[in-house]
């Protein structure tokens, strides 16, 4: 069975782009446009994995972490978040909140898919 | 797809852009509305990051310094004065330039654009400018391997971000060569242990030439959750002089498991220092274990290096190996007789030497073969020229693929087995592989391929040949054996019947007789080779799609594992390799099956061959007797014995030529007590009992 990722963006084309690299690679791509559109979507289903911008309208990205870790079946998922170089405090609160790791904005599909396969196995 | 993606942004950048000048235009009627401010730093950064995304550069490094100012405006640091806002509009106007531009509608101003960067830049405190760290993902390499120490000592928090420590040793194992301890000295009481908690840590040791930092991004997200040391403990032949490698003492104090006090007490004290560091309580035995591990890990390594660069080996004539190996084949049979000797004789020293001859033999018998081993890799070589010759002559395009050359044998085993295979290949080629139309036809690429292939399994060495051609036809298989008077007309055959019959002696189906096969000379004599070496060959197929030839051949000649058996006063040796079981035969199962010779083994019907009948050997019958099955080319078949002697070392001695055509019988050995004992012919027993039953349907 196909591992699921969800990805939460604000960035229609970062989501795109994402989503197109990740369904290349054989994986499932749930898309949320923020983090409560994430939560709503995370509601009564298992998701392998998550993958979420941090600056995002209605529900930040931290704010995405905390709640999906509040969830039985998200507590030990991985959870990557997406930051530009400038947000070094915003990696600190990230992974307070619970996240797993960070990629660096911009980065190439091959980078996404690299750490995807560090975390998810 | 990239360009995909650009329109994407593209538009999306549009639709920011609009929504940031409605957006400023309401922060300046109203300059304290946070819910404005965040929408549009949220606007700028994602300008900023997809625009880098997608090949926007300029935009990107443009839009940076516009988001650090509303990043200082969001956290109240600055104040949204009219000003800003003016100037974050020329802003917006100037991406929009970059964007339309981009496209090729207009030109930037660069100037203007400057100016407009200069203005933010004022905003900004010096450290506020942009700092680029490290990417994730680098990949730094060091020429040549080095060896490292890592000891990874997650935090118990470690499970909560999400993180697998197991998923990151994996990554870790594809970076070369290492083995890894888990440390589970911390492990709490089942009671006390919350699962929650990750109470293990790993010492690893692995060879690599990927560098340092390369092994250290691996562990870069969890680089705050974990305590990790990465310590070089050789570099590749820089540091060793020699072989040996640090004491055990030196290397738990550089792991910090010990300090140099703790060891110096233990080292005044004279017994194993492993011993007694964990005597002492200092350490756990689990510890030593890892450090003992890194220590053998190194020296080999060394040890291994230094073989290499003295590269010494000697040619040795075969003949000289031969010899060898036929004095050691002698040793075993008289070290059998001392062990069986000393076991009677009921003395403690005689035994006790008879046991060490034991040892020495058995690795001397095992040291001695292997010298005579020679990977398989230089007769697939010769093929490669076969191949290519063939399909020259023949117009049809083959490319030969190898795999497990280095796969190693007993040098007698791949002298017999170079016929059998040119035969195998030969019929790859003539009968597996299309010619180029017909497979383009089909939809396969025009040039076949035939896959060559040696792999160890247990004892023996699977060598299998693959082709992607037609296929074996089984009607015209069954038709073929029909007309040859091989099979009768209705007879049910399973698939693995019908390809066997392709061994038969008279058989062929080619349409057209080749100069190359198609005789029907060939299948049968490869039989007939791999029958002599003790193999067995299972042919698989699917039509349209190739067959595979699979040979299992016995890694050597000389010396072989089996059971020993008695029938009456006589001993007989059965290959161990075809032994699947033992179970018991009573007068009763005899009765209850009516004089048929088959017995229901877990339900299922196994026929068996009496030896002692074969043989025509006389005397009591005992009460139970026993039966050994054998696998032979998937079929089970059960030998009947008298008793059961249980496994054997044997020689194989070759018989003389008298009774080298004896039907059931391979070789003969020599018994611990000098008696000889004959060893089965397994394939060769069940097929004449197989042809004997068909005669007497």
């Amino acid at each position: 069975m196909e591992k699921v990722i969800l990805t939460a963006d604000d960035s229609a084309s970062v989501r795109q782009m994402v989503s197109y690299t990740l369904k290349q690679h054989g994986y499932d791509v749930i898309e949320a446009a923020d983090g409560k559109d994430a939560l709503t979507k995370l509601e009564g289903r298992k998701v392998d994995m998550i993958i979420t911008d941090l600056n995002m309208p209605n529900l930040d990205g931290i704010g995405l972490i905390r709640g999906a870790r509040a969830l039985p079946p998200c507590r030990f998922i991985p959870i990557i978040m997406l930051t530009t170089e400038s947000q070094d405090s915003k990696k600190q609160e990230g992974k307070a909140a619970g996240a797993t790791g960070w990629i660096v904005k911009p980065f190439q599909p091959e980078q996404l898919i690299a750490v995807i396969k560090r975390v998810l196995g | 797809m990239i360009d995909l993606h650009r329109q994407t942004f593209r538009d999306e950048a549009y639709e920011l852009l609009a929504e940031l000048e409605t957006s400023l235009l309401e922060l300046y009627e109203n300059s304290s509305d946070p819910e404005l401010v965040a929408r549009i730093f949220r606007a700028m950064h994602t300008i900023k990051g997809s625009g880098a995304m997608f090949g926007y550069d300029d935009i990107s490094i443009f839009t940076h310094d516009v988001e650090t100012v509303y990043d200082l405006v969001r956290t109240g640091q600055l104040v949204a004065t009219p000003e800003l806002v003016t100037l974050s509009l020329a802003a917006r106007d100037q991406i929009k330039e970059m964007l339309d531009a981009a496209d090729g509608i207009g030109r930037v101003n660069e100037e203007h654009k400057a100016e407009i960067i200069a203005g933010f830049r004022a905003l900004l405190t010096p450290s506020d400018s942009p700092v680029r760290e490290r990417a994730p993902l680098v990949g730094e390499s060091a020429a040549n391997a080095v060896t490292y120490r890592i000891r990874f000592k997650p935090l118990p928090r470690l499970f909560q971000t999400g993180a697998n420590p197991l998923v990151l040793i994996n990554e870790l194992s594809e970076m070369g060569r290492m083995f890894v301890i888990a440390q589970t000295s911390n492990l709490p009481l089942l009671s006390e242990l919350d699962p929650e908690l990750c109470y293990l840590f790993w010492d690893i040791v692995i060879t690599t030439d990927k560098g340092e930092n390369a092994l250290r991004d691996i562990f870069i997200f969890v680089e705050d959750d974990c305590e990790l040391t990465i310590d070089v403990i050789d570099d590749g032949g820089n540091l060793d002089n020699d072989e040996d490698y640090e004491q055990l003492g030196a290397i738990l104090i550089k792991r910090g498991d010990l300090d140099q006090e703790e060891t110096n007490l233990i080292l005044s004290r004279h017994k194993r220092f492993g011993e007694l560091a964990v005597e002492a309580g200092l350490i756990e035995s689990k510890q030593v274990a890892s450090a003992l591990a890194e220590q053998q890990y190194v020296k080999g390594l060394r040890k291994e290096r230094q073989t290499q660069e003295s590269g010494s080996s000697i040619r040795v004539p075969a003949e000289k190996l031969d010899i060898l190996v036929n004095l050691v084949g002698e040793m075993v049979t008289v070290q059998a007789r001392l062990s069986q000797y000393a076991q009677s004789s009921n003395e403690a020293a005689l035994v006790a030497i008879a046991e060490e001859v034991e040892r020495l033999t058995a690795s001397l018998r095992d040291n001695a073969l292997n010298i005579r081993m020679l990977p398989i890799g230089t007769t697939f070589t010769k093929f490669r020229r076969l191949v290519h010759d063939l399909s020259q002559e023949l117009g049809k395009r083959i490319e030969m693929v190898t795999t497990g050359a280095e796969t190693e044998l007993d040098k007698t085993v791949i002298e017999k087995l170079n016929d059998p295979l040119v035969h195998l290949i030969r019929n790859c080629i003539d009968h597996g592989i299309e010619m180029p139309e017909v497979r383009a036809a089909k939809g396969k690429p025009r040039t076949g391929t035939i896959h060559l292939s040696a792999i160890h399994s247990g004892d023996s060495v699977l060598i299998t040949i693959m082709d992607d051609g037609a296929g074996l036809n089984r009607e015209a298989i069954r038709a073929k054996a029909v007309e040859k008077g091989l099979v009768a007309a209705g007879a049910e055959l399973s698939a693995k019947e019908i390809y066997g019959l392709i061994f038969s002696p008279g058989f062929s189906t080619a349409q057209q007789v080749t100069n190359l096969s198609g005789r029907g000379v060939g299948m049968d004599v490869v039989r007939r080779a791999i029958d002599s070496l003790r193999g067995t060959i299972d042919v698989d197929s699917r039509e349209g799609e190739g067959s595979t030839i699979t040979l299992r051949i016995p890694l050597t000649l000389a010396i072989i594992e089996s059971l020993l058996v008695r029938i009456g006063e006589d001993c007989f040796v059965l290959p161990l390799s075809f032994v699947d079981e033992c179970i018991e035969l009573s007068r009763e199962d005899v009765a209850r099956s009516h004089g048929r010779h088959v017995m229901n083994v877990r339900g299922k019907y196994v026929p068996y061959i009496p030896l002692r009948e074969r043989f025509s050997i006389g005397g009591e019958v005992p009460a139970i007797e026993q039966i050994v099955i054998t696998q032979i080319g998937g079929n089970r078949v059960g030998f009947v014995v008298d008793h059961v002697i249980g496994e054997h070392q044997t020689v194989i001695k070759s018989l003389s030529r008298i009774y080298r055509n004896v039907e059931g019988v391979s070789g003969a050995t020599i018994l611990g007590d000098g008696s000889v004992a004959l060893i089965l012919d397994i394939p060769q027993l069940y097929k004449g009992a197989e042809l004997a039953e068909r005669e007497a349907c």
